[in-house]
């Protein structure tokens, strides 16, 4: 068996883009966007893809550590983030192969159940913590990052779609 | 019993082992943060490295802010203008008057012979954001340890308080709003006197007076203003404004929902007050002041007097 679509022979993935991607998913994450509850999490999307795309490379440790950076830089309990980062990172790795076998938009939809049960353990252990729900409106966030997918998997890859070497006659 | 091969590559412990290690490790994390504050150390020296990208992601909003600025229209500003020279001449009036009543008070506390209220010097700061977090009620502001900001300093705004800094860092602190559920500011009714304790009441963005006796008496359109009595917030700041009581014969005690004063959710510009508070007396010394207590009987009836003429 093998998917329908020819795929691309990808170049192997530098370690410094995957650093220079999750430096700049934090930095999304820091924006003060208007309004705050629709912002995605970058991060999670990001550990997402790199989790599913190299999970030899990117495993539960980076996700750890990336949530406790984000626990620390949004002012939240620490080890919240951390918690859900790593369920995130292992449910995505179990799932990778499974991923990669769909269009880009059934990819889309398994995203959209991970980033959900990801914004779910995160409610449960603020609700453990004793704060209230704050509406249904929490789970429109990861729906909007799973729709960013697309964007995210074709910026991430870009530099593995590189040509090996330069030809004039070739646009990309 | 069933016996796998031996693996042909060496990957390390397997992936559930290693979720279950992280995960117990946040969980452990988690308790720690969250019951016994064992984590600042750790928390500050995260913050120190997300920092960086703390200060470049906000830079855009506060550019944009900047450009916008520039291009607001003259007629704008000079009605603008025109309105802060209004309040200016009022507010100079008050504070005339201000004035005349705090060397009046003086004089009396020296008579009485009761400690000079302490003095609060103010440091202003622009709120730069809301805090990522959506179940709490949290601002960011621009100024931090280095500007002389200290963790529990209240916050106020131009009419009344706005929360409290709960946690400081080199540049920025983290404001908690007394809208926030884990909030709690003591308060006093202006009219009479009684005292409370004022609760966040989450997303509803009202206050909330919890434990006061179903007789009590209080009524909507109430002020209440800080009382002092936590040593934390300077007395007589404006808080909130009782919107409604609800009078449950079902319950001992009164449901007593309030529309805080200030604009908590809302203003850019806002002043740390950072008290020199005095030392608090302990326990026993305060049980024997409770009788000459400047807060008890006298002022009451000083403030009835005060709220008649006004």
């Amino acid at each position: 068996m093998v998917p329908e679509r020819p795929q691309r022979i990808l170049l192997p993935v530098r370690v410094s883009w995957i650093v220079v991607s999750f430096a700049a998913a934090l930095l999304l994450n820091f924006v003060p966007w208007q309004p705050l509850a629709l912002a995605p999490d970058f991060v999670a999307l990001t550990l997402t893809f790199w989790c599913v795309r190299q999970p030899r490379l990117v495993g539960l440790g980076a996700a750890w550590l990336l949530g406790l950076l984000t626990d620390a830089g949004s002012g939240v309990l620490l080890g919240q983030h951390a918690l859900v980062y790593s369920l995130l990172a292992f449910a995505a790795i179990t799932l990778s192969r499974r991923i990669l076998w769909f269009s880009v938009w059934g990819q889309a939809l398994h995203v959209a159940v991970l980033l959900l049960f990801a914004q779910g353990v995160a409610a449960l252990v603020r609700l453990a913590a004793g704060a209230d729900f704050p509406g249904w409106s929490l789970f429109a966030a990861p729906l909007l990052g799973a729709a960013l997918w697309p964007v995210v998997s074709l910026l991430l890859l870009a530099p593995q779609r590189r040509p090996i070497e330069v030809d004039e006659t070739r646009p990309l | 019993m069933e016996h796998s091969p031996p693996p042909f590559f060496k990957r390390g412990p397997a992936p559930l082992v290693r979720l279950a290690f992280f995960a117990s490790l946040s969980l452990a994390l988690l308790v720690l943060d969250a019951r016994f504050r064992y984590a600042e150390g750790l928390r500050q020296a995260l913050v120190l490295a997300a920092q960086p990208l703390q200060a470049l992601a906000v830079l855009p909003g506060s550019v944009a802010d900047r450009i916008a600025g520039y291009f607001s229209s003259q007629a704008q500003l000079r009605e603008e203008n025109a309105g802060l020279r209004r309040q200016l001449v009022e507010a100079s009036q008050s504070v005339q008057r201000l004035q005349a009543v705090l060397a009046d008070t003086e004089q009396l506390r020296r008579l009485a012979g009761v400690a000079e209220r302490y003095r609060n010097r103010g440091i202003p700061a622009e709120i730069l954001y809301d805090a990522r977090d959506p179940y709490a009620r949290k601002v960011i502001i621009g100024r931090g340890i280095q500007h002389g900001v200290r963790a529990g300093s209240a916050v106020v705004d131009e009419i009344g308080v706005v929360g409290q800094v709960t946690r400081t860092h080199a540049g920025a602190s983290e404001v908690t709003l007394l809208t926030d559920k884990d909030q709690a500011i003591p308060v006093q009714v202006q009219r009479n006197g009684l005292r409370a304790v004022a609760y966040g009441g989450g997303l509803s963005g009202l206050l909330e007076l919890r434990y006061m006796a179903a007789n009590a008496e209080i009524e909507a359109g109430d002020r209440l203003v800080t009382s002092g009595l936590d040593g934390v917030y300077p007395p007589g700041l404006q808080v909130a404004t009782v919107a409604r009581v609800e009078r449950d014969a079902a319950n001992s005690f009164a449901r007593i929902l309030c529309q805080p004063a200030a604009g908590v959710e809302r203003g850019r510009f806002v002043l740390v007050l950072s008290a020199e508070a005095p030392q608090t007396p302990y326990p026993e010394e305060a049980g024997a002041q409770r009788e000459r207590d400047p807060r008890g009987v006298k002022p009451r009836r000083a403030r009835r007097k005060a709220a008649d003429g006004a």
